[in-house]
């Protein structure tokens, strides 16, 4: 079977198929949806219950003056930043056209456009990125973003994206874990150890 | 108000005591009653099997039995969950005898609360209870709060036996988890039946119950079976005998009238 | 074999079933704590019923909207009408791509086409990177739930099968040190990949895009690095709209995992510049169940295991007594629906405590589907004799009020003076580990006519 016919053939199914018609529901933004009085001190709150770091600084030269002091930032010799003013590179990110040329980044410091205080998220896209690889690959990462840029929740969230501009985007929330061992919870499973993230007032 | 009396037929047969002091509890509150003594099964077995067939003569027999009542009440949750929830493929939607029967089909405890307004029950039963929550009586008609659900319900069963005199509640680690007892299921998977009854009698034990009791007599039947087999130290009791026993010094009220309030 | 049978061999080894059973109450009770904490939790469910119901009612132009978008993004769309349909599809990709070693996230529906064994007999090495796939995929068995697919696994026997496959000391079992060893093991797997195959969690048929959840980063680490991502996805993983999924991502990982998000949820849109990308979907019976009326609203799934982890049986009993790649509540319905011969035993592991309707965020009356299916099974005439006929038996009996007095008379009397040895015989499902009720002299009935007598002088 082609495709083309198996598609006419699964359309044809589902047409012979006659649910009741049932209308989409109305999503308001401001819906009965939970808030917080202090989004970016419970965006805090969940970051560090799902394991990472979340500092407030003033602006961005607090912001390398903090990552300066973060272990992991200092004992990496493979590190990058794209963000202007946190942090420096030791690579070329833009000389590099292969992306497994990343495995030795220990530390990326990358933009996040906003938060989630209901679950410390935060949306990051692959704008300005070469390689959306480095969200992953990198053994630590350090984000930056707005700290006035904080949702309520998720709802506000899609309100603001708009996810069809980028071929990769998506929220990250604290480092990489699993507890597929016997429901021990291990912070480190494939992507980042670790997340830092600052959020600077003045950005 | 005229009350039929619905007995589920392994308490006719196994626990009739559970019948008597279902009509005791209900005299003490002033409510006349009969037995229509044509009533066998609800066919909850049948259904449960997946003979919904063989499950219809007797759907259609119970209506039979029970046309003309202003209530039908049984000392069980699940076979009013059955009558209710479970005997539409046998009555069309525009049948109204059946639909009024079946609405009048109320579990004991509702039938107290929600019908009879009590909310106080004078009497005396100085012992740690726990209380097992019956399925269907608590996710199919809704008497007690879930412990799964965010929705908030009124718990009819504790409200009643709270007021009781020298009354103390156990608390258990899984406050609602199935006995393990499902109609069948207790023969056909036996293994895990048994298992989920043994936890459940060691959370009790563990929270120190003395009297064990429920809605249900089909999960106490299991539960006391389990009990009984390992010889443990648990008294077993439908609530109705828990409180015929401790209304027993309390004079009965003398009309359907008279209500308790608080 | 079915699973009772099963069932009975998992319980067997008490300890171990005791341990499964605390294991994932632990993530019951998780994920009853993040539903409290959100006060509209109720409504959100009621949302996404209505939002997958709204979608049900008009999937195949959802699908063609997709469709469209995907396109317009880049991305090849193809149709698969079964299983081996779709293994074809994926195949010829990676053939035509010349991919030689593939790593795969976790995708129920590639299980649910037998992806693996049908890639591998044709010399594609398949590496599961989900660290609970890899553990099975290593020991060779299939995963026992679909999102905790090593539940039933004790760390020491993860550190036997690492130590023989990955090196690492033999007898260790610390779980820290065999995730990192894990770590590097894939990561190798990662960088050598020549492609990555991923699931779906939600598509978006208004963008053309879709979404993967991961903890691990296992999914992007993936198809960050190779040329090629196929994602393979049931038909039903449609959503409408964006913000559509500003509910279902408030739900998902509550209900799965007790979190209030994964680590990772990525939005595909498209292909990376210089790369392809590739959508399969897949009906493999789902348009059957869309013709159900009855059963229908399981195409809500959203595969997040809620209903596995809060059922009584499941917990005691372990995924693969239910030889299905979906087990569980949910697997019981849809397993017996595409396959009644295989099957018929699921629907009858349920004892019907309805906790698993309870915890489903996308509301399936999943106890009420359990039910409908046992008649549906006796209607195909899969159900055996003996039972049926002891129902019909009963049935007589029940439908005659005088038929019934006797033969409770009967069983009574029998109870009350046959030996114990006769009572408590093999044959005897109930009296192997209980006592039968005690039986009385009168019958409620009995009992009711003589003090109705008694009150009337």
């Amino acid at each position: 079977m082609n495709s083309a016919s198996s598609r006419n053939t699964i359309l044809r199914e589902l047409r012979a198929a006659v649910p009741e018609s049932s209308p989409i529901p109305n999503l308001p933004v401001r819906g009965p949806w939970q808030t917080f009085d202090d989004p970016l001190g419970r965006f805090s709150e969940l970051l560090t219950m799902v394991g990472g770091t979340c500092v407030r600084v003033r602006n961005i030269a607090d912001a390398n003056t903090v990552l300066q002091q973060v272990d992991a930032w200092n004992s990496a010799v493979v590190r990058c930043s794209l963000v202007s003013g946190v942090g420096d590179s030791t690579i070329d990110l833009n000389a590099v056209d292969d992306p497994h040329q990343l495995e030795n980044v220990e530390f990326a410091v990358l933009p996040g456009q906003f938060g989630v205080a209901e679950n410390g998220a935060i949306w990051v896209t692959d704008h300005g990125i070469p390689h959306r690889v480095l969200f992953f690959l990198s053994q630590h990462l350090s984000i930056v973003i707005s700290s006035s840029q904080i949702v309520h929740n998720m709802h506000e969230a899609y309100a603001r994206i708009e996810p069809q501009q980028h071929a990769f985007a998506g929220f990250i929330s604290g480092p990489s874990k699993t507890a597929d061992i016997e429901q021990s919870l291990v912070i480190g499973a494939h992507g980042a150890r670790s997340i830092t993230v600052l959020a600077v007032d003045e950005l | 108000m005229n009350v039929a009396l619905f007995i589920p037929c392994y308490v006719d047969q196994f626990y009739p005591q559970v019948g008597m002091a279902t009509v005791e509890v209900l005299e003490h509150f002033g409510v006349k009653h009969s037995f229509p003594v044509e009533q066998t099964c609800c066919g909850q077995p049948m259904a449960n099997s997946g003979y919904t067939e063989q499950a219809r003569p007797l759907a259609e027999k119970y209506v039979d039995v029970f046309d003309g009542y202003d209530y039908i009440v049984a000392p069980s949750g699940s076979c009013v969950a059955m009558v209710r929830h479970h005997y539409s493929p046998f009555f069309d939607s525009n049948n109204a005898r059946a639909s009024t029967v079946r609405e009048r089909t109320m579990e004991l405890s509702e039938f107290l609360v929600n019908v009879l307004n009590i909310s106080c029950i004078h009497g005396r039963f100085a012992h740690k209870v726990g209380i097992h929550q019956s399925c269907h009586g608590l996710r199919e008609l809704r008497l007690s709060p879930s412990s799964e659900s965010c929705t908030e319900r009124a718990d009819l069963l504790t409200s009643l036996l709270e007021t009781l005199d020298g009354i103390s509640f156990s608390t258990l680690q899984r406050p609602d988890e199935c006995c393990g007892f499902g109609g069948t299921f207790a023969v056909t998977e036996e293994a895990v039946s048994c298992m989920m009854g043994e936890d459940r009698i060691h959370d009790h034990l563990q929270a120190e119950t003395e009297i064990l009791t429920a809605g249900d007599m089909s999960c106490l039947m299991h539960l006391e079976g389990i009990i009984r087999r390992q010889q443990l130290p648990i008294r077993v009791m439908h609530f109705a005998e828990l409180i015929a026993e401790a209304i027993q010094s309390v004079v009965p009220v003398e009309t359907a009238n008279k209500r308790n309030h608080r | 074999m079915s699973h009772p049978l099963l069932a009975e061999q998992f319980i067997s080894r008490r300890d171990r079933a005791a341990w499964h059973d605390r294991s994932l109450w632990f993530v019951r009770e998780k994920r009853d704590r993040q539903a409290n904490d959100v006060p509209e939790w109720e409504e959100l469910r009621k949302f996404a019923s209505d939002i997958k119901q709204h979608t049900m009612s008009r999937l195949p132009n959802y699908l063609e909207e997709f469709e469209r978008n995907a396109k317009a993004l880049g991305v090849h769309v193809h149709w698969a009408v079964d299983g081996d349909e779709h293994n074809g599809i994926v195949h010829s990709i990676l053939e035509r791509h010349g991919v030689k070693r593939l790593v795969k996230s976790k995708s129920m529906l590639t299980e649910e086409c037998h992806l693996n064994p049908f890639l591998e007999d044709r010399g594609i090495t398949v590496i599961d990177t989900d660290l609970g796939e890899r553990i099975v995929q290593l020991r060779n068995e299939p995963p026992s739930h679909i999102v905790l697919p090593a539940i039933h696994i004790r760390k020491e026997e993860v550190g036997a099968c690492f130590h023989e496959h990955l090196g690492t000391e033999q007898g260790a079992s610390d779980p820290k040190y065999l995730t990192e060893a894990a770590r590097h093991h894939l990561r190798e797997q990662f960088l050598a990949a020549d492609a990555g195959i991923t699931g779906v969690n939600f598509a978006i048929a208004e963008t053309g895009g879709f979404v993967v959840c991961t903890n691990e980063g296992n999914a992007d680490l993936g198809v960050s690095l190779p040329k090629l991502h196929i994602a393979c996805m049931g038909i039903e993983k449609l959503v409408p709209r964006s913000k559509d999924l500003g509910v279902f991502l408030r739900l998902l990982a509550r209900s799965a995992t007790g979190q209030p998000i994964t680590t990772y949820t990525s939005h595909f849109h498209g292909p990376r510049d210089g790369c392809e990308l590739h959508v399969v979907l897949v009906d493999n019976g789902r348009s059957q169940l869309l013709q159900s009326p009855e059963f229908r609203r399981s195409l809500n799934c959203i595969r997040c295991g809620a209903c596995m982890n809060t059922c009584p049986v499941f917990r005691r009993t372990g995924g693969h007594s239910y030889e299905s790649t979906v087990p569980g509540p949910i697997g019981s319905i849809l397993a017996p629906f595409r396959d009644p011969d295989q099957h018929t035993s699921l629907p009858f592991a349920c004892s019907l405590c309805g906790s698993c309707t309870d915890v489903c965020p996308v509301k399936i009356d999943l106890h009420h589907q359990l039910f409908a299916m046992r008649s549906r099974l006796d209607h195909q005439q899969k159900l055996g004799g003996t039972k049926k006929l002891t129902m019909q038996l009963a049935s007589s009996v029940l439908r005659h009020t005088w038929f019934y007095r006797l033969a409770g008379r009967v069983a009574r009397y029998s109870l009350r003076w046959l030996p114990r040895f006769l009572i408590y015989n093999p044959l005897n499902g109930w009296g192997r580990q209980r006592e039968l009720p005690s039986a009385p002299e009168q019958s409620f009935r009995r009992m009711y006519e003589d003090r109705q007598r008694k009150e009337r002088p």
